[in-house]
């Protein structure tokens, strides 16, 4: 059995660690908060927005416009959403993995990382950083994803990359925060049928200016309001993820700190007993 | 004057934040294909923004906003602007907005094969946009 010594130095380190624990979810609980808030506000925007381009597509799908249909290149483009900071779990490698275990070819993938924890990780791996812009996970404004979307369009219409997608962690709720890669261009038209539901009162809307020159000034938006809703429910995973990997530290602290408290009253009870025993068997050699 | 039946609701949103939302007898404001004003009972229509003065009317109160970028679905009871960018005058820093104005208008006039024309071009459009906002 360890010594008293031992045990409780143990018990304070362990001790230690539960405060900043505590300290960091905390904090992540109040930063849950307030993304939180901004991801149901933006939320409105980007409903409007899916149903608008999902209306036009139905209407203008069979159109032959480069944003529907695929180029030749081969390239693929990935926006990675991760964050800058560790300590949130599986946050991180859930959303590298859905890209290293994906059906991509390594080859093919530029990656655009937003969060040094992404594109590291992707780093080591061997895949081709194309750009990397890791300050703007900490405040993603609108702004920021418009200079993304921006870069990611003209290399789209250069032809030199014909996909693009986005890998984000999507926000449920606090608890269940689920690592999506979405395809953002070219836009895939809407399953027939499903549209035939969505598009009822839109289906007589008239576009002004025309039809495939609104789709060239609309799929740009449509695009960045991605880019910004996946900034945005990734922050709020971020937080919320840690909050949990953080609150389940706190609690296995406090396990093990039980356990070594009862080990050190044992420690302690036992040395006592050795003492009073050996005081006993002295007394009696002495007499 | 106001009949409540000619009104309709407006809808503004932002990536951030619902900007406006009420029952309003008209709203105006630039597309690219040129000015609108819109009443109840338009024919259904998705329109792009151009920058310009956002006009909102209801009953006897104006209210201006200067909207930059974005798209407007009309439908007969109901107008929703998807604006990227928009602000009202109080948000709205006079200054900057002239210092853009004159950097713009400098770009524009060196015909420098380098610059972005479009993009000087709406810039300058955004400032102008604001200031008159402002001036209003």
């Amino acid at each position: 059995m360890a010594s008293m010594r031992d045990i409780k130095r143990r018990k304070g380190s362990i001790q230690s660690t539960q405060q900043i624990t505590k300290a960091m979810k905390l904090v992540s609980t109040v930063k849950l908060q307030r993304a939180k808030q901004r991801a149901e506000q933006s939320k409105a925007y980007f409903n409007c927005m899916y149903e608008t381009v999902s209306s036009m597509l139905a209407k203008t799908g069979s159109l032959n416009h480069p944003y529907l249909k695929a180029g030749e290149s081969g390239k693929k483009a990935v926006i990675v959403i991760t964050s800058n900071r560790g300590l949130a779990g599986g946050y991180n490698s859930n959303i590298t993995k859905l890209i290293t275990k994906g059906d991509f070819k390594k080859e093919d993938l530029e990656i655009y990382a937003i969060g040094k924890k992404g594109k590291d990780a992707l780093q080591r791996n061997g895949y081709h950083i194309m750009e990397e812009n890791s300050d703007i996970i900490e405040e993603p404004s609108y702004v920021d994803a418009m200079g993304i979307s921006k870069k990611l369009l003209d290399a789209y219409a250069a032809g030199e990359i014909n996909e693009i997608y986005l890998a984000y962690t999507g926000f449920k709720n606090t608890v269940v925060h689920v690592p999506t890669l979405l395809k953002l261009l070219p836009v895939e038209a809407p399953e027939s049928g499903e549209a035939g539901k969505e598009t009822g009162s839109k289906a007589m809307m008239n576009f002004e200016p025309e039809d495939d020159e609104a789709l060239d000034m609309i799929i740009p938006k449509y695009v960045t309001s991605l880019i910004y809703g996946g900034l945005v429910e990734a922050v709020a995973s971020e937080n919320g993820a840690r909050m949990q990997a953080m609150d389940s530290a706190t609690s296995n602290a406090e396990e093990m700190i039980d356990h070594l408290s009862l080990m050190y009253n044992r420690a302690r009870q036992g040395s006592i007993t050795q003492e009073l025993t050996e005081i006993i068997a002295g007394a009696n050699a002495i007499s | 004057m106001a009949d409540d039946n000619r009104n309709f609701t407006l809808k503004i949103i932002t990536p951030d934040r619902v900007f406006y939302e009420d029952e309003v007898s008209m709203v105006e404001f630039n597309t690219v294909e040129g000015e609108v004003g819109i009443y109840k009972d338009h024919i259904p229509m998705t329109m792009i923004v151009a920058p310009g003065i956002l006009t909102i009317t209801r009953g006897e109160e104006v209210k201006e906003a200067a909207l930059h970028a974005g798209f407007t679905e009309v439908l007969p009871d109901k107008v929703t602007i998807l604006a990227e960018i928009i602000e009202w005058p109080s948000e709205i820093d006079v200054n900057r907005a002239e210092e853009a104005k004159s950097r713009a208008e400098e770009r524009l006039k060196e015909h420098d094969p380098g610059t972005d024309m479009n993009r000087a071009e709406l810039a300058l459009k955004r400032a102008v946009a604001r200031i008159e906002t402002v001036r209003q």
